[in-house]
């Protein structure tokens, strides 16, 4: 029910020709029902209008020999009407089958479209989630594929009828009367332009309309959001004063955007029986004044012309849908062409066991021990190196924005098995770090290894599957909280999930909920508190079991005495393995075997809590609450 | 159902003279034109075909005096219909909108906030198209149906009798469609939904899905949904196909029938008005027969579009229905004593159907003035305890007491303000930091919201912005950062002057410094304020008059500091997670 929407707002695409050619190409792959429902739609229009015609022959020719006869012949009737119900029954059978066709083409290429969507959004990097609205991009699959639906189902097989229902009424009245079909050329102009003129004050006050909506809306959305706040402040009369002068724009707007579109039935409507009485008394003078129109010619061209206009107009509208599915074909071949994430990695992670003589090899099974492989392709060899955690920073620049770099000059090495503490200010570049380390932006200058390998090297998918991260937002997906554990390692089992909750701190809430592991989440979890949330992120990253952690304000929201027992939880788990903490809170960083601390995308401090501590440096401004995080 | 009607009808109120206007206008409209093809017949048969100039002319008059009534009375229902549909609208989201301003805390969470926010729109917006469809499209119909078989009745009642067997035809084959189709479409909104579901986590929860590397999991998920939606939309369009050919069928059946019988009346009848049927009436039986069918058509679609309103009508009339949990006493006590608060005897339960008090059996005494610092692990129930004093809930068990008076015994307006609150999940508005400060007292001078600035320790930031304090806050507050945030929440809720002030964990962005400063300026401006401070950092409550210790919705221990360390376990516990290293803290 959420699907009545406005469709586009006005938005013209920039290259129609392109954009048809290319959407042309989805049906290729649909081309025989295609053709078949091209002929279908050519049978149907072209028994509408014979038939229509026919039924005239009917009254004009065959009625009248009838007429006064003792006894009236019916056999010539009866056999015209019999041919004209198999006509009839082609136009019946081929709108029927061109109706069941054009279903699967239509949904066909919608399906296609938006799983191609899907996949080529998948394989995006972050950056262009970072810069693009989400709002924007969710438009796409909700307004855009569904005007793209209704163009191919809708309005261009109505094109399509429609031209060959005015081809061919068109070349019946020109060969009855050319001027009585210039009369109608005419009084069409005249009923187009006024129509054109209450579709543009229409198209205005939709405008405004669609502006009024979104202001209302929006009022009611953030209200609604605060509304605790409002009953706190008792805010409620001001809140209604608010309200009711967006509401009463809105009012207005609705009004006029709908009276105007309202009013462009009855206008075409009528304007067409004025075109009809003009026709026949023009018809009429040129029958008194001998203009070489007979009477049973101007009856039928009278009847000809109020089937002219009811396609004419039907195209126009269609036209107005076909540029505005343009449009939305454009955004959404735009999202389509985006530059994906490359990937040049050829270094894979494997599962390895150790030899008797110490080299690692290769395992298809779960060890605990990982290696990286390492094809030559100078020689064809493959090496293996064990994974160990061992990551380092040399003199690395980075920017988002190339005006505003990030990062300056950074070095740092995290020894397997060390605890790898971050602080410093938002903006500091933090979380960049970490970004930069998964690969979710590449580099602009300096060098990254990953145990001696440059990770440029290594396949994205192996270098993240490496790196376990939990981050300060916490996304849940819908689905139980036992799948949402799973989310970090597939084919763990329920005894496995249900340990990492426990390292997590999270089992004990867990079996409180109504259904325990088996509750469904909604909404990103909306049921759970933020520090709810975070504890099965956590365990979420632990099922997966990384040989790297990185927490990126993972820990925020939960109580230090939680954290403590999440923290020695965690510490069990990373023995021996790396792991990278962002904190703003100081005690959660505290044990860290390094801290750096950064400021302005450089790294002023390294050492230990102790050792900065005794510095007398930034930190320990921090840590006394001289400076504010945040 | 007729209830959940009565109750939306109730906000046509002052547009009740259009909503029954347009209609009418409707008719007007229908009437004319179902006149035309019967004049045109005339046209045809005395004056085309007799080349009567003059009775050519005056036919032609009275068709174009219809046309242009048609016209007249089809854009004056447009015209009132639209008004009438806007208006109803209005009302209704006005309805709407003051019905949830007066909805409690507890009425908010039983509906969730995005589900108030949906039927205040796209809900309303369903009913208002319905609202239009029923008095413009429904009328229109509905009444040419009934006026179209008359005028060709008037006709020839004979030929009729075709409709009789061709109405029954395509009225029970359109049904049946709508019938079969139906469940399927509502199915597939649902997949619909679940699709747009899959693009929004991904959408938000990219960084987790390449992280863990999910990417073709979640393609595969999104593909799974997508074939499924493709499966039921090919099965619902597909029986949707009958629909065109179905019209055709009785369309043309009618036709050939008519032109079949039509002939032999005309013959019968020697082409004569007089004796039965001309060739120009059989002509327009032809127009009727269109005009009678496709409204059918439309009646069948009209339908579909009702039925699909009916689940918006009922989620906006639920919304009506609501009513407040917690209401003002008929003779509420209009002045707050002073700043104490008593709890005995208090447990609570968010909802009936909660398995579990949130609050049990809490008993609590705190003097005008103390400031009293709250602990306690995630889920303790310290908000919960917290939100009984301002009323935000009643007390499930027991009574709450403030200036020595059951908070039930007040208006809520006048407890609400002499106690503040600052909730944890804070919300700033759209607006300048001046508009949003004067929330707490629309008539504050810029001195006052110096002084509460002050206090808040926001003065300084504020004034470090080029605006000062008419610098605006995005929705949301996203350009100022989670302390400076925090702090100007605190200031709002001090321009109350409150008598009770509440920080439910308010302080936990901001640095330790500063929230020392805070409660250093609390301690000595507003000194005979009651201060209720919820926390995570010891150092924010440790030098209150009194610590409550929180755990599974008891109060489990309380004290000073000193003595909390002493004796209490978990305060004990939290101390430890935070005090590592503290000792060079000094």
């Amino acid at each position: 029910m959420a699907r009545v929407q406005m469709k586009g707002d006005g938005r013209k695409a920039k290259n129609p020709k392109k954009t048809m050619g290319r959407l042309l190409s989805y049906l290729r792959a649909y081309r025989v029902s295609l053709i078949v429902v091209v002929l279908c739609i050519f049978a149907t229009a072209i028994a509408g209008v014979s038939g229509n015609k026919a039924l005239q022959y009917v009254v004009d020719d065959y009625i009248p020999p009838l007429l006064n006869q003792a006894s009236p012949d019916y056999g010539p009737l009866l056999g015209y009407l019999l041919r004209l119900a198999l006509i009839f029954l082609m136009g019946i059978v081929s709108s029927f089958l061109s109706n069941y066709l054009m279903v699967r083409v239509a949904q066909g290429v919608q399906r296609d479209v938006r799983d191609k969507l899907f996949a080529n959004m998948q394989r995006l990097p972050i950056r262009y989630f970072d810069t693009h609205a989400h709002g924007d991009l969710m438009s796409r699959y909700t307004n855009d594929i569904d005007t793209l639906r209704q163009m191919i189902s809708q309005s261009l097989p109505q094109c399509i009828s429609s031209v060959v229902t005015i081809t061919t009424v068109f070349v019946t009245m020109v060969t009855t009367s050319a001027i009585l079909t210039g009369v109608v050329m005419v009084t069409l102009v005249g009923t187009l332009m006024m129509t054109k003129w209450v579709a543009g004050r229409s198209r205005k006050y939709f405008v405004s309309r669609q502006r009024s909506l979104g202001a209302a809306n929006g009022y009611i959305e953030e209200m609604i959001q605060g509304q605790k706040v409002i009953k706190v402040f008792c805010h409620e009369e001001k809140a209604k004063t608010d309200f009711d002068k967006l509401n009463e724009e809105l009012c207005e707007n609705t009004y006029k955007a709908n009276m105007y579109s309202g009013m462009m039935g009855p206008m075409s409507n009528n304007l067409g029986y004025l075109q009809y009485v003009i026709v026949a008394v023009v018809g009429a003078a040129l029958i008194t004044g001998g203009g070489g129109l007979n009477v049973g010619a101007l009856m039928s061209f009278l009847l000809l012309s109020r089937s002219f206009n009811q396609p004419i107009n039907q195209v126009a509208n269609q036209i107005n849908a076909i540029v505005m599915a343009m449009a939305g074909a454009e955004r959404i071949f735009d999202l389509m062409d985006a530059e994906p994430e490359t990937d040049e990695g050829y270094v894979t992670l494997v599962n390895a066991q150790r030899l008797p003589d110490g080299t690692l090899t290769e395992c298809p099974h779960r060890t605990g021990l990982w290696a990286w492989k390492h094809p030559h392709a100078a020689d064809g060899t493959v090496t293996y190196t064990e994974l160990k955690g061992d990551i380092t920073m040399t003199e690395v620049d980075f920017a988002y924005d190339p005006e505003k770099p990030v990062l300056h000059d950074v070095t740092l090495y995290a020894h397997p098995g060390q605890k790898v503490a971050f602080v410093g200010a938002t903006g500091a570049g933090k979380t960049t770090i970490t970004n930069l380390i998964n690969r979710f932006y590449d580099i602009a200058d300096g060098k990254v290894r990953y145990d001696g390998i440059n990770i440029n090297k290594i396949r994205k998918a192996d270098l993240r599957r490496s790196l376990g991260v939990v981050l300060q937002d916490t996304h849940l997906f819908t689905g139980t909280v036992m799948d949402n554990i799973r989310y970090g390692f597939l084919t763990a089992t329920d005894e496995q999930c249900i340990q990492a909750a426990k390292l997590a701190g999270a089992h004990d809430f867990i079996t409180r909920l109504p259904q325990g592991y088996d509750t469904v989440l909604t909404g990103n979890g909306a049921s759970l508190s933020q520090g709810q949330r975070q504890l099965l992120a956590i365990a979420r990253a632990e099922v997966a079991d990384p040989p790297v952690m990185i927490l990126d304000e993972a820990t925020s929201s939960i109580d230090t005495r939680t954290e403590a027992l999440v923290q020695k939880g965690m510490d069990a788990l990373m023995k021996g393995r790396t792991t990278f903490v962002i904190a703003h809170r100081l005690s959660t960083v505290r044990n860290a075997d390094c801290i750096m601390v950064l400021d302005h995308g450089r790294i002023i401090e390294r050492g230990t809590h102790q050792d900065l501590i005794e510095k007398k440096g930034t930190y320990y401004r921090l840590y006394t609450g001289a400076f504010e995080l945040e | 159902m007729m209830q959940t009607i009565k109750k939306l009808l109730r906000s046509v109120r002052g547009y009740w003279l259009l909503t029954l206007l347009a209609p009418l206008s409707m008719i007007g409209e229908v009437a004319m034109e179902v006149q035309i093809p019967t004049l045109m017949a005339g046209f045809m048969d005395a004056g085309v075909k007799t080349m009567d100039m003059s009775f050519v002319l005056r036919q032609g008059g009275l068709l174009l005096l219809c046309s242009v009534a048609s016209l007249f009375f089809g854009l004056g229902s447009a015209t009132l219909a639209s008004k009438a549909a806007a208006g109803f609208a209005g009302n209704l989201r006005h309805d709407l909108f003051y019905k949830v301003q007066t909805y409690s805390f507890s009425n908010i969470d039983r509906f969730s906030t995005s589900s108030i926010i949906t039927r205040l729109t796209t809900d309303v917006a369903n009913l208002q198209m319905t609202f239009q469809m029923s008095i413009r499209m429904t009328i229109r119909c509905v009444f040419m149906l009934v006026l179209a078989v008359i005028m060709a009745a008037r006709i020839s009642v004979k030929l009729c009798l075709i409709y009789c067997v061709a109405l029954p035809i395509l009225a029970v084959g359109l049904f049946t469609v709508i019938r079969k189709v139906q469940p399927i479409f509502k199915r597939v909104f649902k997949t619909y939904d679940k699709l747009n579901n899959v693009v929004q986590e991904n959408l938000h929860g990219i960084r987790v899905v390449k992280s863990f590397v999910r990417e073709e999991k979640e393609t595969q998920k999104f593909t799974e949904v997508s074939g499924k939606i493709y499966g039921d939309f090919v099965k619902a369009e597909r029986i949707l196909a009958f629909n065109n050919p179905l019209m055709q069928f009785t369309s043309y059946g009618c036709m050939l029938l008519i032109s079949w019988f039509g002939a032999k009346l005309v013959v019968a009848s020697g082409d004569t008005a007089a004796l039965g049927l001309t060739t120009g009436q059989l002509s327009s039986m032809f127009t009727y027969t269109q005009q009678i069918l496709g409204s059918l058509m439309m009646v069948s679609m009209v339908f579909v579009m009702l039925t699909m309103s009916v689940a918006s009508a009922q989620r906006v009339a639920e919304l009506l229905e609501e009513s407040p949990d917690l209401t003002s006493p008929e003779n509420p006590v209009m002045a707050v004593a002073d700043g104490s608060i008593d709890l005995s005897g208090v447990s609570f339960r968010y909802s009936r159907k909660a398995k579990r008090n949130a609050l049990e059996n809490v008993d609590l005494h705190i003097a005008p003035g103390m400031t009293v610092g709250i602990l306690g692990g995630t889920g303790s129930s310290k908000s919960t305890l917290v939100q009984l004093i301002p009323r935000l809930y009643d007390a499930t068990e027991g009574t709450v007491k403030v200036g020595g008076i059951d908070v039930r015994d007040y208006d809520l307006e006048v407890l609400r303000d002499s106690v503040a609150m600052v909730l944890q999940k804070n919300v700033l508005f759209s607006g300048t930091i001046a508009e949003n400060l004067r929330w707490g007292d629309p008539n504050a001078t810029q001195e006052d919201l110096e002084r509460v600035c002050r206090l808040a320790c926001a003065h300084d930031f504020i004034s470090g912005f080029p605006d000062g304090y008419e610098t605006r806050i995005e929705q949301g507050g996203t350009n100022v950062s989670g302390g400076q945030k925090q702090r100007l929440c605190i200031a709002r809720a001090l321009l109350k002057k409150p008598k009770i002030l509440i920080l439910d964990d308010s302080t936990s962005a901001v640095d330790t410094h500063t929230d020392a400063m805070i409660r250093q300026a609390f301690r000595e401006e507003i000194p005979d304020t009651t201060k209720l401070i919820i926390a995570q950092r010891i150092s924010s409550v440790e030098h209150a008059d009194m610590i409550l210790v929180m755990a599974d919705g008891q109060i489990v221990d309380r004290g000073t500091h000193g003595e909390l360390l002493s004796r209490c376990a978990i305060y004990q516990e939290v101390y430890e997670s935070q005090k590592k290293g503290d000792e060079d803290n000094g």
